[in-house]
């Protein structure tokens, strides 16, 4: 009798719309949910927070010891970089003073050239202006001396007897200016 | 049903959902009798176990996906247990992700047609409800004696208001569980009752499509609900645990 005044009030709570305040189902849902509670409590506890804890760990542990390999690489490429610089610098100086050094010993060697060359024109002018004298002096010989027979014969041909000397003197005389 | 309002021939039943019966025949529900509510908490458990030790079962420096989701729920919840009761908090870390975990699944699989929704009972709700308030009550005279009274008297107020306060204080602390456990009840009875509503209208041809609409977004607002009730359950755990560890304001 009264397990069927339970049975109705409970029926009665149904029937109210909320199988929620339904009471006599409680002792049923508090228990199943301890069991379930305590179990999920036992398997995250036991297994899986510490496995998923150690991976971000390690994880974390992995990414920390790659940065670091990363800063160490970092700064040995940067070393190298400078190493690369001194090197460039120092084959530049380098180059630069081979190369004016090499300027300076074709410019000496162009210089004694020059002035080989400068002597020989100056040489080869002299003796073109020694021979330039030369004909010169030959062809005012030469005209003197076509003027004195040229006059001489005009002479002889005038029919005027003159003294070969005085002739050549009225040349020379002629000539001169 | 006797409640079923019979209305141009539509059977309004949006109730029956949240009935609690045996799994196997159709007897009394004693204590240890296996009903739906065995049967979707089991479930729980299941695929709790499969996203947090199966999904982590290779243990990958870089996570496939099932383990990056279990990543995200531990650092998740991690980090609230963190940001808001401090690194001493931490150890009580596992409890807050047991409840935490336990009602996101219940809400989530309670989302699937015809399921049993456990965490829309008052009786479950209020069972980790109390289980929270008492715990963090007893932790809080354990760890500070009747110096965990202070967390009703506040130093900071001025003096004349602060009985006053502190019978305020008072009132709201002993309403925590109640709060604490109707709210998710309510959440999820309410949504899914709502839901069963417009899926028996669906029955009717010219209210058909508002209907099932209705029950589409509905059906996405409960899926952000059922996180969102969760979260907001462990945060609240979170903060009682605060209150318990560190009572002076």
């Amino acid at each position: 009798m009264a397990t069927e005044a339970t049975d109705a009030a409970g029926k009665a709570a149904e029937s109210a719309g909320m199988p929620q305040l339904d009471f006599s189902t409680f002792p049923n849902q508090i228990f199943w949910l301890v069991v379930t509670l305590v179990v999920i409590y036992l398997v995250l506890s036991k297994v899986a927070l510490p496995r998923i804890a150690s991976v971000l760990a390690e994880r974390q542990g992995t990414i920390t010891n790659n940065i670091a390999a990363a800063e160490d690489l970092k700064a040995e490429a940067a070393e190298k970089e400078q190493q690369l610089q001194k090197a460039m610098a120092d084959a530049r100086a380098e180059s630069a003073r081979v190369a004016a050094e090499e300027k300076a010993k074709i410019q000496a060697k162009i210089d004694a050239a020059m002035a080989k060359a400068d002597a020989e024109i100056a040489a080869k002018t002299a003796e073109s202006e020694a021979r330039i004298a030369e004909i010169r002096e030959g062809a005012a010989i030469a005209v003197k001396e076509v003027a004195e027979s040229t006059a001489n014969e005009v002479v002889a041909a005038l029919g005027v007897d003159v003294d070969a000397s005085a002739v050549s003197a009225a040349i020379a005389s002629r000539t001169k200016g | 049903m006797a409640d079923a309002k019979e209305g141009g021939g539509l059977v309004f039943k949006p109730m029956d959902q949240f009935i609690v019966k045996p799994l196997f025949g159709d007897g009394p529900v004693g204590m240890f009798t296996i009903t739906n509510v065995t049967f979707w908490m089991a479930l729980s458990v299941l695929c709790i176990v499969a996203l947090l030790v199966l999904g982590t079962r290779g243990r990958a420096q870089v996570p496939t996906r099932i383990q990056s989701i279990a990543e995200l729920a531990y650092g998740f919840v991690y980090k609230m247990v963190e940001d808001v009761t401090g690194q001493d908090g931490v150890k009580y870390f596992p409890y807050i992700m047991t409840l935490f975990m336990f009602i996101v699944f219940s809400n989530f699989l309670g989302l699937l047609p015809l399921s049993f929704t456990t965490t829309s009972h008052i009786a479950v709700t209020a069972v980790m409800a109390m289980a929270v308030f008492l715990s963090i009550t007893i932790l809080g005279f354990v760890k500070h004696g009747f110096g965990f009274l202070s967390v009703f008297w506040i130093s900071s107020a001025p003096l004349v208001l602060r009985p006053v306060l502190a019978l305020i204080e008072v009132i709201s602390y002993f309403v925590r569980p109640v709060s604490h456990s109707i709210r998710l009840a309510g959440n999820m009875m309410a949504g899914h009752a709502v839901i069963k509503v417009f899926a028996t209208f669906a029955a009717v041809v010219w209210i058909a499509p508002v209907s099932i609409f209705a029950v589409t977004a509905i059906y996405a607002l409960e899926v952000l609900v059922s996180f969102i009730q969760a979260y907001v359950f462990a945060i609240l755990t979170c903060v009682y645990l605060r209150d318990a560890l560190h009572p002076h304001h």
